[in-house]
């Protein structure tokens, strides 16, 4: 079942454009093309990570690339989720606590 | 490595409309920015929203269109998706492009990266589900998705917009918990001679907040001791008004108390910065076309002071017009005589400012939080922490730095830096001039050793729009 969201598209998109996508353990589906922080949201993801310090949970903040709160782990490497368009087959893990600095 | 006349950061109304006039003057442009289509902050992804929902983002919004149309010249390169690390001496900007490092030259530099939401650390301001007032509207314009269940929390024009907008888009927000006061009010009557020659802008206020309250959207106004409440993700705003105490449950905080200049890329080159005391923030030194002490480099927009995008537009103009005048393309009567025009706008779009800034300033529990409060919140330190560096000697931002981190995480102290500033400033009871600001150095952005390997020394794959 999809988890509640807190947020709705004004204009669901169709079936057939949408990816399949694992984030941690879970599988969901996703708009091709879409924002990722944005359509993770809509698909009622939350957090986005751990804080390295703290291991308090955060989302996006800003949706402009300045935060990092929205950083995320695809294949190794860790990204800011609000940056990136959903892809067919997207692998996004959390950042470990302890990491999650990026990749600078 | 790609050479040409002028490489501009930043396609939002500055840099758009710069490289707009530079190309007609005939000079060879570059433009990079980091998303991937150009309308910067305000013009989100506007080609593609406008069909899809200029009814819900307004007039405003969709006549942006004019100004991204204006990239369509053959003498300008859009690299959409560059993300821009590294700026030297040349000018010579390195960025990422699709997974490729890439690096190119030109004869001069505008910076336009605009502006950052000013950081708002109240209690709760780190629980998911909190968000500033922009990222809402960046959700609505780009991805056409609305908050549920959102209350706004803040001072400024900009929270009255995306109230209306969420309001058309039929997801009202649940309140609006203002914070500036009626003393604001009252003080900021003395620039009203300004502000009436800018009265578009207030007509347009007053219509905002009366679709607000024919909406029935409860507001609260003078609003403080703001917290928000949650443990694993944000579930209600509390708050005093008019001497009660109040809270609202909801699923989405939005922050905004203005926007402040994005300095980050000025800074990496050591363009010295002041203090602004009627906005607040710093300002990047610059002269009348835009020009900084680094003589080949210019700011134009929000970045080098808060003026919204009409003003952005037309100081992205200017400054191209004073490149084209250095690089032999228009003498300095032909650039003087264009500028003149553009500089009668530029005075009538600026009037309503010192309005707008002093009726409706910063949150100021923001400005100064309470010890417990989170500053940095990429590290997680705290007001008192930095306090307490102040009273073991700490001056300066680069020594709180040294000492707790803070600023030493991956958004580099671009929402902790103003407060941190601020803080050692009143510690230390110096001013924030004295005070300083974190030094920047590249990379400005994430880049990964892979994207650095795949650089191609000789040449840029400046692929076109
Ligand atoms: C989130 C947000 C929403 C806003 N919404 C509105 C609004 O609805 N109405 C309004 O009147 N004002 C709004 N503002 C104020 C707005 O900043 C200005 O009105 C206007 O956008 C300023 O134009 P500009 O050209 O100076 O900068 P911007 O429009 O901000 O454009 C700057 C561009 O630089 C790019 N950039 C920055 N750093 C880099 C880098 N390192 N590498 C590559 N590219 C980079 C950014 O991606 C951006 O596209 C908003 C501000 C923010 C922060
Ligand atoms: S949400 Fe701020 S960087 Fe992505």
């Amino acid at each position: 079942m999809k988890p509640a969201s807190s947020f709705r598209e004004l204009t669901p998109a169709p079936e057939s454009a949408l990816a399949d996508v694992r984030f941690g353990t879970r599988a969901v589906r996703l708009p091709l093309g879409e924002n990722l922080a944005a359509a993770l949201l809509l698909a009622g993801i939350m957090p986005f990570r751990l804080t390295p310090v703290s291991g308090a949970p955060r989302g996006p903040f800003c949706m402009m690339g300045a935060c990092f709160d929205c950083l995320v782990e695809i294949d190794g490497v860790t990204r800011q989720a609000c940056m990136l368009t959903v892809t067919e087959d997207m692998a996004i893990d959390m950042p470990a606590a302890g990491k999650g600095d990026g990749d600078a | 490595m790609r050479e040409v006349d002028l490489i501009i950061i930043g396609a939002g109304p500055a840099g758009m409309s710069a490289a707009g006039r530079a190309a007609e003057c005939g000079l060879s442009v570059v433009i990079l920015d980091e998303q991937p289509v150009a309308g910067g902050q305000i013009y989100r992804d506007v080609d593609r929203a406008s069909a899809l929902r200029g009814d819900i983002l307004g007039k405003d919004f969709t006549e942006g269109q004019k100004l991204t149309q204006r990239l369509d010249h053959k003498n300008i390169t859009h690299l959409k998706g560059a993300v821009v690390w590294q700026i030297e001496d040349g000018p010579r900007v390195s960025y990422t492009h699709a997974g490729q490092g890439g690096t190119v030259c030109a004869k001069r530099l505008l910076l336009a990266t605009g502006a950052l939401e000013r950081p708002m650390p109240i209690p709760g301001w780190t629980l998911p589900g909190v968000m500033t007032a922009g990222a809402a509207q960046i959700l609505l314009k780009q991805s056409g998705i609305a908050c549920k269940g959102a209350v706004l929390v803040g001072s400024g024009p900009l929270l009255y917009l995306i109230g209306s907008q969420m309001v058309r888009a039929g997801v009202p927000p649940l309140a609006l918990v203002e914070t500036q006061t009626r003393h604001d009010f009252i003080g900021s009557l003395r620039h009203l001679g300004g502000a009436l020659r800018g009265w578009r802008y207030l007509l347009k206020g007053a219509a905002m907040l009366w679709h607000l309250r024919r909406a029935r959207v409860p507001r609260y106004v003078a609003a403080s001791s703001l917290a928000i409440e949650g443990k694993e993700a944000a579930q209600a705003v509390a708050f005093t008004s008019k001497g009660k105490s109040r809270r609202i449950a909801c699923e989405t905080v939005l922050l905004h108390h203005g926007v402040v200049p994005n300095t980050q890329t000025a800074r990496s080159i050591d363009i010295p910065h002041q203090w602004d005391e009627e906005q607040a923030c710093f300002v990047p030194q610059c002269d009348e076309w835009g020009r900084t002490p680094k003589t080949d480099v210019f700011i134009a927009g929000d970045g080098a002071g808060i003026g919204g995008a009409k003003a952005a537009a037309l100081a992205g103009e200017i400054a191209a017009l004073d490149i084209a005048c250095d690089l032999g393309q228009l003498t300095s009567a032909d650039r003087d005589a264009a500028a003149r025009p553009l500089r009668a706008r530029l005075i009538n779009e600026r009037a309503a400012r010192p309005f707008i800034d002093s009726a409706y300033p910063p949150y100021a529990a923001a400005l100064a939080p309470q010890d417990a409060t989170i500053v940095c919140r990429c590290e997680e330190v705290t007001a008192g922490d930095i306090r307490r560096m102040a009273g073991l000697g700490c001056t300066g931002p680069n020594q709180t730095k040294a000492f707790g981190r803070a600023g030493m995480g991956p958004c580099q102290g671009r929402y902790c830096g103003l407060t941190v500033t601020r803080l050692l400033a009143d510690a230390n009871g110096v001013s924030p001039d004295e005070t300083g600001h974190y030094r920047i150095r590249p990379p400005i952005k994430p880049v990964t050793l892979g994207e650095i390997a795949a650089m191609t020394p000789q040449e840029t794959k400046a692929d076109s729009k």
